[in-house]
């Protein structure tokens, strides 16, 4: 387990847990951000910038102070988020 | 017959609105709330309907003061259809909201729009297929090319007079249960009228702050049975009420796009490739210099090839006006002072405007704005802000007044107030026309790109100055940053024109009554006592003469102004021939940071109340006179 701000590009990320008050997690919601997505992190701005994840096709750019209290399971550098998905799943 | 056009933001809503919003369309306010939305008429098979475009929104949830203007649209007033529109290519995320809006229990149709973008990205939607899973009709539709919307608003048509109200989605047991035990507590109390009461459960259940306070104000004793509710399904769960919910939700969401949607591969096209460049932590930066440095050099390019040929016109055709009227007679004034402000108008004002607002409309239409706050987020941080700050700011750069209307995207009030403080700092369209007919047409461009920088550099001292003094706490940047796209040329005129038809239709003939005004006033001698007033700040402190004191008057009404009135109280397009470069250098740093116009003045106090507004007014004039004095005294020592 680890922060999304911690994570390197190009790698995929489970949501675990979502910390912060209600209006943080329910904002991160309806942007399609839940526990158990899946997301891939496509771009690390430099400086302590954002973080830009892809999740369900969209594109989101989060910053630190919110990525760190986003924490994630990583597994390996993969490819296509749905083929990765359901690979998991057959796993579990 | 009320339609209301509600969906996500980037969904194409607004696409739709405009291809059947006619020249009637108007803005209108949401009760109880200075947020607006547009509402049009029009004809659909004869009968007329009245839309309403709701702002997009990604939830039912009040999460922003707009999100939450527009629920309540949703919940309280009465419509006869919501038209539910859907981007194709992000169907789970989409339907999260629809599956809240048919908790509404209104008359609901979608509109699955963006199906070429959904095409080009591999993904295929079997439209009967969601109509049967979500219960409503589904019309697929390409609002951006106008394919698909005359069905669509036959079947709104057809779907609004049947008024079938659809059937709410059924989430997992556990919730399930907890919203019957919900129901049961508030059953009979009826917390929101007219709204059904399995929603006004789930809303308890998601532990939305204002019907809880309703509920509370009915009967304080029911939140605590609410409360064992909302405890039980914390304990099947392990996760907040709020978060089992909309965990419920989205999973159906996903659930329901699976069944729906076929993925096929698809290879990277030029939008994946550009973003790579243009969001990459080493090239991003740079390339961001780059484009603004070109947008700079093109407004700076086609004004100054386009205000030559015109200003040598207008000076023959002020000479030959002079010469049909009597020197120094009234009639001569007043008519020197109508080929002034016409001249100011067309010569000085519009060469650099047109390619201005024309280049704003290509930055914001190809998606680059949302780019810019990624970038720009860690350096906002070091002024206490966040990278969606940079969204009001960058319109902050057209006009103040929506600019500052549109820091209502920010989350916290202290963002909100900072920003639209900040904002009214940023030179407007009108400011630049100053700083470019001064400055770059007489020192070079290289001195008004100095300008700007001056000006980010001051907004930057200000920003971080404020941030230490103002307590709350700011979220942080959470923004979606949707998919590069080409700007339709048509879409981009009529942008560039709506806004150019507010400085033709309101600036101008202000202009010319403004120019000829000063004109009989100097007529009169009577502009040498204003003048005179404020020799203190323009003889002894900017070293500028006396004249320019009246202009500085007029400037307050819109900034414009200061450049026409200078060609007129100077009495010569050629400004340079009278003011030396210390001047004219002097004269546009006070111009660009003095007192924002009346209607920046009105939208501030609106936002932030009269005591701020004038604070930041009377800031500004302080600023203004220490970078002007400053400006005046660096730059004899040195050049």
């Amino acid at each position: 387990m680890m922060t999304l701000d911690a994570v390197g590009i190009h790698r995929q990320a489970r949501v675990i847990m979502i910390d912060g008050g209600q209006k943080v997690r329910s904002y991160l919601n309806t942007l399609g951000i839940h526990i158990g997505d899946w997301l891939t992190v496509v771009q690390r701005a430099p400086f302590r910038g954002p973080v830009l994840v892809e999740i369900h096709g969209t594109r989101v750019a989060l910053g630190r102070g919110v990525a760190c209290k986003i924490q994630v399971d990583l597994d390996g550098v993969i490819d296509k988020l749905s083929g990765r998905l359901e690979a998991v799943e057959a796993a579990e | 017959m009320r339609f209301v056009l509600a969906g996500q933001p980037n969904s194409g809503k607004s696409s739709i609105f405009n291809s059947i919003a006619g020249y009637r369309s108007a803005t209108a306010n949401f009760p109880k709330s200075s947020t607006s939305f547009t509402v049009t008429k029009s004809l659909v098979a004869g009968r007329e309907v009245e839309v309403v475009d709701l702002p997009g929104i990604y939830s039912l949830t009040s999460s922003t003061e707009i999100a939450g203007a527009a629920e309540r649209y949703l919940l309280d007033e009465s419509y006869d259809l919501i038209i539910n529109v859907v981007d194709a290519s992000r169907l789970g995320r989409s339907i999260e909201l629809t599956l809240q809006l048919l908790q509404l229990g209104r008359p609901t149709i979608v509109a699955l729009n963006m199906m070429d973008e959904a095409r080009r990205r591999g993904i295929e939607v079997d439209r009967e297929e969601l109509s049967k899973e979500l219960g409503v009709p589904v019309v697929a539709t390409v609002s951006r090319f106008g394919r698909g919307l005359k069905q669509l608003f036959r079947e709104s048509l057809r779907h609004a007079v049947m008024a079938e109200k659809p059937a709410p989605p059924i989430y997992d047991l556990e919730v399930e249960t907890a919203i019957s035990s919900a129901i049961d507590v508030i059953d009979g109390i009826d917390p929101l009228p007219g709204v059904p009461i399995r929603l006004a459960a789930i809303k308890l259940l998601e532990g939305d702050p204002h019907i809880g306070a309703r509920v509370d104000a009915i009967d304080a004793t029911l939140r605590s049975e609410l409360f064992e509710v909302t405890a039980r399904l914390e304990e099947a769960h392990g996760w907040s009420a709020d978060q089992v919910v909309s965990g419920s939700r989205h999973a159906l969401a996903h659930t329901i796009e699976d069944s729906v949607v076929t993925h096929q591969d698809t290879s990277e096209g030029w939008r994946e490739w550009a973003d790579r460049l243009l969001l990459n932590q080493w090239t991003g930066g740079p390339l961001m210099v780059m484009i603004l440095a070109a947008f700079f050099w093109m407004v700076f390019g086609i004004g100054q090839r386009a205000e030559a040929p015109l200003v040598e016109a207008f000076n023959w055709i002020q000479g030959s006006v002079a010469d049909q009227f009597p020197a120094g007679s009234l009639s001569a004034t007043v008519a020197d002072g109508l080929v002034m402000g016409l001249a100011g108008g067309v010569a000085i004002v519009l060469p650099y405007l047109i390619p201005f607002l024309l280049g704003l409309a290509i930055l914001e239409d190809t998606g680059y704005l949302p780019r810019l706050a990624y970038i720009l987020d860690s350096f906002m941080h070091r002024i206490g802000l966040h990278g969606k700050s940079v969204l009001p700011m960058v319109l902050g750069y057209g006009c103040s007044v929506p600019a500052i209307m549109s820091t209502r995207i920010l989350e916290s009030e202290k963002d909100r107030k900072i920003t639209a403080a900040l904002t009214s700092f940023i030179p407007c369209s009108a400011r630049t026309v100053v700083i470019f007919g001064l400055v770059a047409a007489f020192m070079g461009p290289v001195w008004a790109l100095a300008i700007y920088l001056l000006n980010i550099l001051v907004i930057v001292v200000l920003g971080t100055v404020m941030a230490k003094q103002m307590k709350g706490a700011s979220p942080g940047l959470v923004l979606e940053i949707p998919e590069l796209s080409l700007p339709e040329p048509k879409t981009l005129i009529a942008k560039t024109w709506l806004e150019l038809k507010e400085f033709i239709t309101i600036a101008w003939p202000l202009l010319i009554a403004s120019s000829i005004v000063l004109g009989v006033l100097e007529w009169l001698n009577a502009a040498d006592a204003i003048n005179a007033l404020l020799s203190p700040l323009t003889v002894f402190l900017l070293g500028l003469p006396a004249a320019v004191g009246m202009t500085l008057v007029f400037g307050v009404l819109r900034k414009e102004l200061t450049l026409v009135m200078l060609v007129q109280a100077l009495g010569t397009t050629e400004v340079n021939t009278v003011l030396s470069t210390q001047q004219l250098l002097t004269f546009t740093l006070f111009v660009v940071f003095y007192v924002p116009c009346i209607a920046t003045i009105a939208v501030l106090a609106k936002q932030m109340g009269w005591r701020g507004a004038m604070a930041i007014s009377g800031l500004t004039v302080v600023v203004a006179i220490v970078i002007s004095v400053a400006g005046r005294l660096i730059y004899g020592l040195f050049v």
